[in-house]
């Protein structure tokens, strides 16, 4: 049990450093539009993915509707649903951790998950569950830490909500390099200046992504041409 | 929302965030994806974060000085630093720095 620990612990500095910062960072943006300090970390504990919770933020100041909550919800986490099929062998035989590691499968842990080489004198199970709780407790303090200071430290905090935006900028660019096709990154750019133009703003991001599905499928052979 | 809507709206997100991350466990056990479904694999990612920049960015007014000209140098700044740096941390936060200082002091 102890090495296994040991093991995930190592492995997941890493994350620990992005983990602190983005959720420290979100923590304080959803302290500073005056929401109470304690929705950061139950949202960190109970949703726990990254870029829905900062759009979440968004959700809640435009009083979005619960239908629209949960389609946006399911279009920005659909890349998930692809993650699991490399993970199916991998976490076979990991009760009674598997509901446990797919709940806390985010992008991040994921990437570990996938690119770590097995060592054979661990127990799989303990060591999965080991590295996925970590993260998580990572992803939880530092909102929890965010939350509390920015509660009790004024600050200028005009501009910070730009962490968002940069955050998605830095998505981008990762995933162009991984795609190198500019054609995904027009479709969704044009889509989402036709919704901003002549689509309300609450209704923007669901317009969007309906646009961009239905332009995907239709440009599906130059897309794939290029 | 006030915070009742809210613990509703987090249940949602909870809700949907989980079945995203447990579809594939559940269907495709054995079969082989659909080619569709494969395609939409591969490039809806980076559909929906260039979609996610610009809704970041929706009560940005573009049509009345300085016509998103912070938001706009806060993207180059961002995406300039991380083609230079490599490092996810590095650009989020020296970009949001980058235009925190421009909202409060220009």
């Amino acid at each position: 049990m102890q090495k296994e620990f040991k093991k995930a612990l190592e492995v997941s500095i890493p994350v620990m450093m992005g983990y602190l910062v983005l959720g420290f960072a979100f923590g304080l943006l959803l302290v500073s539009m005056s929401y109470d300090w304690y929705l950061a970390p139950l949202m960190s504990v109970f949703i726990y993915a990254g870029a829905l919770q900062f759009v979440a933020i968004g959700f809640f100041n435009a009083k979005m509707g619960f239908i629209d909550i949960a389609i946006a919800s399911l279009f920005i986490n659909i890349r998930q649903s692809f993650y699991g099929l490399s993970l199916l062998k991998r976490f076979k035989d990991t009760k009674p951790f598997k509901n446990y590691l797919i709940f806390a499968l985010t992008d991040e842990t994921y990437g570990l998950l996938t690119s770590i080489k097995e060592d054979k004198t661990l127990s799989r199970k303990h060591f999965y569950f080991y590295l996925a709780a970590l993260n998580q407790s990572y992803w939880i303090f530092g909102t929890l830490l965010g939350s509390i200071i920015g509660l009790n430290i004024q600050f200028n905090t005009a501009g910070l909500e730009f962490s968002l935006t940069a955050l998605f900028v830095v998505l981008c660019l990762e995933q162009y390099k991984n795609l190198k096709n500019i054609y995904p990154f027009l479709i969704g750019g044009s889509a989402a200046l036709f919704s901003l133009c002549f689509v309300s703003s609450d209704k923007m991001l669901i317009a969007s992504i309906v646009i961009s599905i239905i332009s995907l499928l239709v440009l599906k052979s130059r897309v794939i041409s290029e | 929302m006030n915070n009742n809507e809210i613990y509703i709206a987090i249940a949602i997100m909870t809700l949907v965030n989980y079945a995203t991350r447990l579809f594939p466990f559940l269907f495709f056990r054995k079969k082989e994806l659909p080619a569709f479904l494969v395609y939409i694999e591969k490039y809806f990612p980076a559909v929906i974060m260039t979609i996610l920049v610009l809704y970041t960015l929706k009560d940005v007014s573009f049509t009345a000085a300085p016509y998103g000209f912070k938001e706009v140098s806060g993207i180059i700044f961002t995406a300039f630093l991380h083609l230079l740096v490599k490092n996810y941390l590095v650009s989020i936060f020296a970009g949001t720095l980058f235009y925190m200082i421009l909202i409060q002091y220009f």
